[in-house]
């Protein structure tokens, strides 16, 4: 597909479409042992992150849900990102991720495919939509009981 | 004189675009086009300039100076209620009370009226296309006072189910709270039938009027309801102002809700004692040079002729309903027959919160999301729409724009018509 899309192509990259159309990882955990709960009163977003965590590793992860296209790749790809990494890289990673939503790109950090992302920083209204779903993963992992909130 | 406009020429004479400073300037490029009318309008010229005037010529605290420059203030304060007062034909000025919008004015008779005449037991009737701020007023008070909630459920067009609202009426009904105009669906309620119904069984009605002011004529006296609330910024005035409406008798029996200056007739640390209607309710300094700048909207409004706009933004309506339903994919919420000039628009496969942002770059302004009304999209199983609402400087080439912005992000996401 062509056009001219301009700034909206940085945003919107085939990635997200792909994702959003396709979301991975779309579907309840009955033997999870985190979850979480996420909620945009703005937009009215919602999601359910699920993880189940094997020692120090997330051996799984999933989520349900429903937003905007932004916000379901972010999970989409989070959920990808996360699998089978060690709980505390996945931490350091939600923290690189946020400063790289909402600030600037932290150093010698390689996001790989999750760079697709970076797009919102353009876009302020859009950057809570695609942080909802780490801020989530966060809570799941500190198994904060409260519902997620992008700040 | 430039030839006529194909776009605007057979939608009466209408032309009023050029009134409005903030429209000639380009967003991100591209002409604005602005339809985000429902949650606040532009303001003309001569808004901007009575406010700017106000501080320049007339400024000063109002019913306690004696100084000319006071008396001035009051009299411009004063005259405002006067504008308000024959702007919704109410019987006396008395009976306008400035607030700070909707929102105040509702929560004014929740507190005052409410926590004064609710037992428990006693029911409040809204409906379900309420928005927000004619809802939580009402479970506060009920919360307090033991008084119980009961909804009007709505059609799958977005109508008020009349029969549902007959059966809820009875003996326990105190009050009857309802949008004049959804501002989610456009639906116009038939506010004096509900109002008839409502007095039969001895009740209240508070209408909410936020959507509907700045679209047709409301009278108070015809609608024979006991409060009509608005906010001035939806009718082309600044934010910060608005005014409740309550007939006289009601408003009179009313406890102040709020104490301070200007509410009182005397005050002694053993018995303070409480001014007339209407500065019992109205405690504190007010938004004077709000009052100011919602006169001169009210007479810019009446200006153009509120029939004419009415007529105007139903014949834009008309267009832009034809128009965006000829999108593939795309349906309406709201679809009463009796409606106002507002598009709440979903489209398969892109989110509105996408869609929003996708028009924004086209310099197209909508709102995407819940308008505050998260019962309606539960009713209609939606997380949101995208919505577009008219005003009276809209014209065809805002709802092309509109339109050429709607394709192109179908384009974009690939669910449009194929090329």
């Amino acid at each position: 597909m062509s056009g001219n899309f301009g700034d909206l192509r940085e945003l919107y990259q085939e990635v997200i479409f792909d994702h959003n159309r396709n979301p991975r990882n779309f579907h309840e955990m009955a033997d999870a042992n985190r979850s979480a709960e996420g909620y945009n009163p703005l937009c009215g977003d919602q999601l359910t992150v699920y993880l189940k965590v094997d020692g120090d590793v997330v051996a799984d992860a999933s989520f349900v849900g429903h937003g905007c296209a932004i916000s379901t790749a972010s999970a989409s790809l989070m959920t990808e990102a996360v699998k089978g990494q060690p709980v505390d890289q996945v931490e350091s990673l939600f923290k690189d991720m946020h400063a790289m939503l909402t600030e600037s790109h932290p150093e010698g950090r390689d996001f790989g495919k999750l760079e697709v992302l970076s797009g919102v920083r353009e876009f302020p209204a859009r950057v809570k939509c695609a942080t909802l779903a780490w801020h989530t993963l966060h809570n799941a992992i500190a198994s904060a009981r409260d519902v997620a909130q992008t700040e | 004189m430039n030839a006529p406009d194909p776009h605007t020429s057979d939608l009466l004479d209408l032309d009023c675009a050029g009134d409005f400073p903030i429209l000639s300037q380009k967003v991100r490029g591209h002409r604005l086009v602005y339809l985000d009318n429902g949650a606040t309008t532009q303001k003309p010229d001569a808004v901007i300039q009575a406010e700017y005037r106000f501080y320049r010529e007339s400024n000063a605290n109002i019913h306690r100076g004696v100084h000319w420059l006071s008396q001035h203030a009051t009299d411009l304060y004063e005259q405002g209620r006067e504008r308000v007062r024959a702007f919704l034909n109410a019987a006396r000025p008395e009976e306008i009370i400035f607030t700070r919008g909707t929102t105040e004015a509702i929560n004014l008779v929740a507190q005052s009226w409410g926590r004064s005449q609710l037992k428990p037991g006693d029911e409040i009737i809204v409906s379900e296309m309420e928005h927000h701020s004619n809802i939580v007023p009402w479970q506060m008070v009920c919360q307090d006072t033991g008084a119980v909630l009961r909804v009007v459920p709505i059609t799958d067009a977005g109508e008020l189910r009349l029969d549902e609202y007959r059966a809820l009426l009875g003996e326990r009904t105190r009050l009857v709270a309802v949008a004049h105009i959804s501002n989610a669906l456009g639906t116009i309620n038939p506010v004096a039938e509900i109002v008839r119904l409502a007095h039969a069984v001895g009740a209240k009605v508070l209408v909410d009027g936020a959507q509907a002011v700045a679209h047709q004529a409301v009278d108070v006296q015809a609608l024979d309801c006991d409060f009509y609330v608005f906010s001035g910024h939806k009718l082309y005035g600044p934010t910060g102002i608005g005014a409740l409406y309550g007939r006289f008798d009601v408003l009179d029996a009313m406890p102040p809700w709020q104490g301070g200056g200007d509410m009182i007739r005397t005050v002694s640390f053993e018995r303070t004692t409480y001014a007339e209607l209407p500065q019992r309710l109205e405690a504190g300094t007010p938004n004077i040079a709000g009052v100011v700048g919602l006169t001169a909207a009210i007479d810019y409004v009446c200006g153009l002729g509120m029939d004419r706009i009415a007529r105007h933004e139903q014949a834009l309506l008309a267009y832009a309903s034809g128009a965006v339903l000829a999108l593939p994919g795309l349906r309406l919420i709201g679809t009463a027959p009796d409606k106002a000039g507002i598009l709440s628009m979903v489209i398969d496969g892109i989110h509105p919160h996408d869609l929003g942002t996708i028009l924004d770059t086209e310099g197209v302004a909508i709102r995407a999301g819940h308008h505050c009304a998260m019962p309606v999209m539960t009713r209609f199983g939606i997380p949101g729409t995208a919505r577009a609402s008219l005003a009276a400087y809209n014209t065809r080439h805002d709802i092309d724009a509109l339109v050429a912005a709607l394709a192109k992000a179908q384009k974009l996401f690939g669910t449009g018509r194929q090329a």
